[in-house]
């Protein structure tokens, strides 16, 4: 799909992001991810529960019996360490999509202290808060707070895979790469479950990474700002 | 002379000690045992070994294993480190006395301590691979083994190693299965000096004693007894004749214990870590039940409606 091509029934391209597009109908439907996004994105999920899984298995005792799904101890501890490899490549797939949108803005900084009206439902009709572009602050921090993590996780990850790279550190480094894997391996488990809540509170958004869709009420409620740009092929104002 | 222990009957008998006698399990918890076995302790005289590597042979042989032909690093140091294969290594260093000048050729069997606070335990994510005994023994079960290598890193005398042949940790075990039979360490029975004795911790430390008697009546006033008490003590123990320099003996730690990175990490970490995931999972169902679902409303629909057809 051309940046400008209009198709049947179809508004416009938004400056947003040039696969995006609205549709005409009842009720409207508005394109947010394309199937190649959408897999990239599935892969990376499935990835990162399997991780978390496996690695919360190693991390407390009273979890060990979740190695049970990955065929034993042993097979756990060596599939975790490649996991992290597929992980780690297909998530790099989703940066370069989406870090572009996800630069920080002037506006993001009044979303996120006005934070409590948006989480107390009480957001939408505030202009400072419904314009909104393609992600919202939030969305923002989940997308770089997982960047960051996973290049923390990945990096210290390596240090304590023993089988192919224990000559490659001392004893200290490794117990240093140990803890930095488990707490930053906590902390992206939390911004996992605040991604994922926020995908089923805010409904009609898991629909963007299934279907590649979501409804023109959906845009106008939570992305004003993008929904328009896409309509008029231009940032209003 | 240390009276040796005598040769047991080659009849078959009853091990020992067993399950019943655990006083730690990684990564679970094992009944208070029923009974406290006498601490066993075996007693490694640096002073006297003459770097013979007969208790290298004998553990290779007793435990049937067998090193790779390795090269010559110029060193009477063979192999240079610790393997899966060998659980001990001589370990020697050309020391100048900087008070006597004189060139003094210390000799450290290294090995396993066998820790009264493990730290290879205390760091061990798989149930049962690592387990202590109330004599003192600390012995890593490979069956429950999963070869991460947690146990390297809480070790404070770097002592385990990973094979990589079946990816498991490998380290002395104080010749446990000799010790379940009635008879002491393969080592130590090899040693033609003495310089390794087995026997209770308590014999074994009043040995020291003379020992170090006689050391500092020949000049070595800072002999004394390597038993560290940062891991609570181990069961294995060195007679120094520099007790006060222990790094001088191929950097033998100088106060041992258990790093507090690794402290955190199985401390507080693992708890506040499982705390906080459970916390965010909490916020959020407690968020929906409060709030309700965020729902598109007719209204936003037909905003969206008009915004798409006033463009056309
Ligand atoms: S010396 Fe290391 S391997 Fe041996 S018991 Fe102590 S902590 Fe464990
Ligand atoms: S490698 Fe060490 S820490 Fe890991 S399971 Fe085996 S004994 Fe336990």
């Amino acid at each position: 799909m051309s940046a400008h091509k209009i198709e049947p029934g179809v508004v416009g391209h938004g400056i947003a992001d040039p696969d995006d597009s609205v549709h005409r109908g009842n009720p409207v439907t508005v394109d947010r991810y394309t199937a190649g996004a959408r897999i990239n994105h599935w892969i990376t999920a499935t990835c990162l529960v399997l991780l978390a899984v496996s690695g919360l298995a190693l991390f407390h005792p009273s979890l060990f019996f979740l190695t049970g799904l990955f065929g034993g101890g042993q097979l756990t501890r060596a599939l975790h360490p490649w996991i992290g490899v597929v992980l780690f490549f297909s998530f790099a797939g989703l940066f370069f999509r989406f870090w572009r949108l996800n630069l920080w803005k002037g506006a993001d900084t009044t979303w996120m202290v006005r934070l409590n009206e948006v989480i107390g439902n009480r957001d939408h009709e505030d202009p400072e808060l419904v314009e909104i572009g393609k992600y919202n602050a939030g969305q923002k921090i989940v997308f770089w707070g997982m960047s960051f993590l996973i290049i923390v996780l990945i990096s210290s990850g390596v240090v304590i895979w023993n089988h192919y790279f224990s000559d490659y550190s001392t004893v200290d480094q490794k117990r240093l790469a140990m803890i930095v894997h488990s707490i930053a391996a906590v902390v992206i488990i939390c911004v996992w479950i605040v991604h994922v809540y926020a995908a089923i509170w805010v409904r009609g958004t898991i629909g963007a990474m299934t279907r590649g869709r979501v409804t023109g009420g959906w845009a106008w409620r939570h992305h004003r700002k993008w929904l328009k740009e896409l309509v008029t092929g231009k940032p209003p104002g | 002379m240390f009276p040796p222990l005598p040769n047991p009957s080659v009849q078959p008998s009853a091990s020992k000690f067993g399950e019943q006698d655990l006083v730690r399990r990684s990564a679970s918890t094992v009944p208070q045992p029923a009974r406290q076995l006498t601490p066993m302790a075996k007693l490694i005289d640096v002073s006297k070994c003459i770097g013979c590597k007969a208790c290298q042979s004998a553990c290779l042989e007793w435990n049937d294993l067998r090193e790779d032909v390795g090269i010559n690093h110029g060193s009477y140091d063979n192999p240079l480190d610790l393997t899966p294969n060998s659980l001990t290594v001589m370990r020697f260093t050309e020391w100048v006395n900087p008070e006597t000048k004189n060139l003094e050729w210390l000799i450290r069997k290294d090995g396993c301590m066998h820790c009264a606070d493990p730290g290879c335990l205390k760091a061990c994510p798989a149930p049962g691979a690592i387990v202590q005994y109330s004599n003192g023994i600390v012995d890593f079960v490979h069956d429950h083994c999963i070869g991460c290598g947690y146990c390297v890193t809480g070790c404070p005398f770097n002592i385990p190693r990973i094979s990589k042949a079946d990816n498991k940790a490998y380290k002395c075990t104080l010749c446990s299965d000799r010790m379940a039979v009635g008879q002491g360490p393969a080592c130590a029975k090899a040693c033609p000096t003495q310089a390794i004795v087995f026997g209770t911790k308590d014999d074994m430390k009043k040995w020291a004693d003379d020992r170090i008697k006689d050391l500092k009546s020949r000049g070595f006033k800072n002999a004394g007894l390597y038993d560290p008490p940062g891991v609570g003590g181990t069961h294995v123990m060195y007679v120094l004749h520099h007790a006060d320099q222990p790094k001088i003996y191929a950097g033998l730690p100088e106060n041992p214990r258990i790093s507090p990175v690794v402290q955190l990490w199985k401390g507080l970490t693992k708890y506040a870590g499982l705390t906080a995931i459970a916390a965010f999972a909490a916020i959020g169902v407690l968020h929906h039940v409060v709030m309700g679902p965020n729902r598109v409303t007719e209204d936003d629909e037909q905003n969206a409606k008009r915004l798409a057809e006033d463009r056309s």
